[in-house]
């Protein structure tokens, strides 16, 4: 006896299991940031006024910008990879994938580049509560990226074999990283203006 | 149907990596089971220390001093990893690990959980948790030893928090998996005609503690991660300015807030209270309603009760932090949406007792647990109002009563249940019923002890002494009066350990020796009494069972039999 609903949707919850089990997975994420982002907000109430705003004055604004830039961009191409396996175009599939990879790359560098600026200039986590939720943050936030991108690689490569013998489970599992690549992309645009711009 | 998948599995297949959520329940018994143990004996050796205080501990005394005599800071420890191990690695493993991984299939007519391989992850998960959390008591820092809340800044500096926390993320990814997995099974696999309005409540009640479990716990996930940070990264996030330890200012950054660590700690830790609670009253009903011959009072209001419950659990976590100062205005909301939680919480017990009204019951063993945990939770409960109130609570905060109270709703309430539960559905898992003999030897003194441990905390706490003193208060002229109280409390706490020797006879005992049973032999309506006993591997069920009734079809007026199973087809 096979599982139901792995593949197909059930007929009155109209969605298909995976797709429950990401949006719970992801709405258990939205309280772990949601944890993140109130303590930022405690933070920041709780320091001299203005302070958040003066230590923050080290970060660099253009290379940020540029990192929001690319990781929409690779959200962009998440969609169009999920939209060629639904138009039946594997070959697309395998360009907008490595793209959405070469996207990540992009990001994990930069954000390299301002971390070694940062420590560079002796700003460490220690230095005072907004460095210390600053690399808190954006190094969770890099994490997860880290973990999107080894399952993305996954779906790129060997994974992709799935696509001749179930075409179908192959595309769900596509719309469902996708999902979850959203969700980090959603995370990186709260966490670009509290940290960078406020 | 089901032809294919009687092919013969390797050992290691079949009970290590199992993916069969029947397998993989047993596993989350099984070692939770030994950690309540674990647990159990940690606050053993605690007991000697308080009722005879700078005594030689006898047997194993040198584990913890020199002389023989517990040490404070290991006093310290044994509390700190009492509560987590209960809690973290007991009550919630055996309550949501195993009782819902191996009955939500079951009672919903579903082949297995809806992520199999998940299910397994998330059990070796809590395993290599479980292992972390007990290497720490012999690492060379030793274990915790800030109490199980962990409060900063003493947990930002002290000893061996390091691998609790680590421990921690481990224990929280395998609750994350587990509850999304027995959401989405609850949600997708229901058997064809099983519509919500069906549901057993026991499966009501572990969707909601999921729900609970996937949304409260990541923020004490965050809060784990910024705690990490401040031990290991030096960080300050806990710790306020200007910070002074014996003597000497701590070289950290500052500008941190205690307070925080408790907002964030509070937001899991007053859900998980529900997480605790919520399967033992579903455990409860099924018991109750089973061994009562009625349909269960009131189902309508149960279900809404306890989503109502789920739901305020999230607006209440303030009022364990009434002494903070955090203000009168945030006291007084917490303290009102304290006092609405505890609506659904009486409905939920009402209705149960009600549905024992003028039923003739049959006293076994599940149900002599099952009704043991009404009057016990209502205690727990009760005792609980003035400590929801702050005006009251500023004088019993941190005493023994919360002790007392908190125990109540976990142990004789809580375990209780789980007791009820495996007697309950010892027959399916096995084929055979549990002792009744021994069931009652266990039962028994059990209940005797539980209060004989518990019912002198509440005097104790209204005197006034703290729950944290390693002599248990001898140094307090208020505490003089009720000291005395400790040796009984104790006594009752070591023979409360033998009583539960019947059990594990029993357990090993009905094994070979107990009385042979058919697919139900309780007499029940539910669909995991269709399967055979115990359920096939991987499919349980010969075939899927489709749904006809409602989930409690006892005693119907004009029929044959006094159940009618809900696979019953309608006439007509």
């Amino acid at each position: 006896m096979e599982i139901p609903y792995t593949v197909d949707e059930r007929p009155d919850t109209g969605v298909y299991n995976a797709k429950l089990g990401v949006w719970l997975f992801l709405a258990s994420e939205v309280m772990l940031f949601g944890g993140l982002f109130s303590a930022y907000v405690f933070l920041r109430l709780g320091a001299d006024v203005g302070a958040f705003h003066e230590w923050g004055q080290e970060l660099n604004i253009p290379l940020a910008t540029l990192n929001t830039m690319i990781l929409i961009s690779s959200s962009m191409t998440m969609v169009m990879s999920w939209v060629s396996l639904k138009m039946n175009d594997f070959k697309k599939y395998k360009l907008y994938m490595a793209l959405t990879l070469l996207c990540a790359l992009c990001f994990l560098v930069i954000k390299y580049l301002e971390y070694s600026a940062k420590i560079h200039h002796h700003i460490y986590p220690s230095t005072n509560t907004f460095y210390a939720i600053y690399f808190t943050l954006t190094g969770l936030h890099g994490l997860h990226i880290i973990g999107g991108m080894i399952v993305l690689f996954y779906l790129w490569g060997p994974g992709s074999n799935m696509w001749n013998s179930k075409p179908e489970q192959f595309t769900n599992r596509i719309e469902i990283v996708g999902l979850y690549w959203h969700f980090v992309d959603l995370v990186w645009i709260f966490l670009f203006p509290i940290l960078y711009l406020l | 149907m089901n032809a294919h998948s009687h092919h013969e599995e390797s050992f290691f297949r079949k009970y290590i990596w199992s993916t069969d959520h029947k397998i993989i329940g047993l596993q989350y018994g099984i070692t939770a089971l030994f950690f309540l143990m674990v647990g159990f004996f940690l606050m053993m050796v605690m007991r000697w220390q308080l009722a005879y205080p700078e005594t030689p501990i006898p047997f194993v005394g040198s584990f913890f001093g020199e002389d023989g005599i517990l040490l404070p800071e290991i006093y310290n420890s044994l509390g700190a990893m009492h509560g987590t191990i209960m809690i973290f690695l007991g009550v919630v493993p055996l309550a949501v690990g195993a009782f819902g991984n191996y009955l939500v299939p079951l009672q919903i007519g579903a082949p297995d959980m809806a992520f199999p391989k998940l299910n397994a992850a998330s059990y070796w998960s809590y395993f290599v948790g479980g292992v972390i959390m007990m290497s720490s008591f012999f690492s060379e820092e030793g274990a915790a030893r800030s109490g199980w809340t962990s409060y900063p800044p003493l947990a930002d500096i002290e000893v061996g928090q390091t691998i609790w926390l680590i421990g921690m993320v481990f224990l929280i990814t395998s609750s994350l998996l587990g509850s999304m997995n027995i959401i989405t099974t609850i949600v997708q696999l229901r058997a064809p005609g099983l519509t919500w309005s069906r549901l057993p409540f026991f499966v009501w009640t572990q969707l909601v503690t999921s729900f609970l479990l996937v949304l409260a716990f990541p923020p004490l996930e965050a809060a784990a991660v910024l705690q990490l940070m401040d031990r290991v990264a030096g960080t300050s996030f806990f710790l306020p300015s200007g910070l002074v330890i014996s003597g000497e200012a701590l070289a950290v950054s500052g500008g941190g807030s205690p307070l925080l660590w408790q907002h964030l700690f509070w937001f899991l830790a007053h859900p998980e209270v529900y997480v605790l609670i919520l399967p033992a009253m579903g455990i409860v009903s099924e018991v109750i309603v089973n061994n009562t011959r009625k349909p269960l009072w009131g189902y309508n209001s149960l279900v809404y009760s306890v989503i109502f419950l789920g739901f305020m659990s999230f607006v209440v976590w303030a009022h364990h932090m009434f002494l903070t100062g955090m203000g009168t205005a945030m006291s007084s909301f917490f303290q009102i949406t304290t006092m609405i939680i505890s609506i659904p919480s009486v409905i939920i017990l009402s209705a149960l007792f009600i549905t024992l009204w003028g039923a003739s019951i049959r006293f076994n063993t599940p149900m002599l647990f099952a009704l043991a945990f009404l009057p016990m939770f209502g205690i727990g409960g009760l005792t609980g109002l003035p400590l929801g109130i702050a005006a009251s609570d500023i004088y019993l905060h941190d005493t023994y009563y919360v002790i007392g109270h908190f125990h109540y709703v976990v142990a004789p309430g809580t375990i209780f249940a789980l007791f009820a539960g495996i007697y309950f559905w010892y027959p399916k898992i096995t084929g055979r019923k549990m002792n009744e003999r021994l069931g009652q030897l266990h039962f028994w003194p059990s209940l005797l002890f539980m209060n004989g441990i518990f019912m002198p905390m509440f005097i104790q706490g209204l005197a006034g002494v703290s729950r944290r003193l390693w002599d248990g208060g001898l140094e307090y002229a208020h505490a003089a009066g009720v000291l005395q109280w400790n040796e009984f409390m104790s006594v009752s706490a070591w023979l409360l350990g033998v009583s539960q020797i019947p059990f594990i006879i029993n357990v090993f005992y009905s094994l070979k020796g107990g009385e042979k049973v058919d697919n139900n032999p309780w007499e029940s309506t539910t669909l995991e009494w269709v399967a055979p006993s115990p359920p096939l591997p991987h499919v349980n069920f010969e075939t899927l069972p489709e749904v006809h009734r409602e989930a409690y079809e006892y005693s119907v007026p004009g029929r044959k039999r006094d159940f009618t199973p809900q696979t019953e087809p309608k006439k007509g």
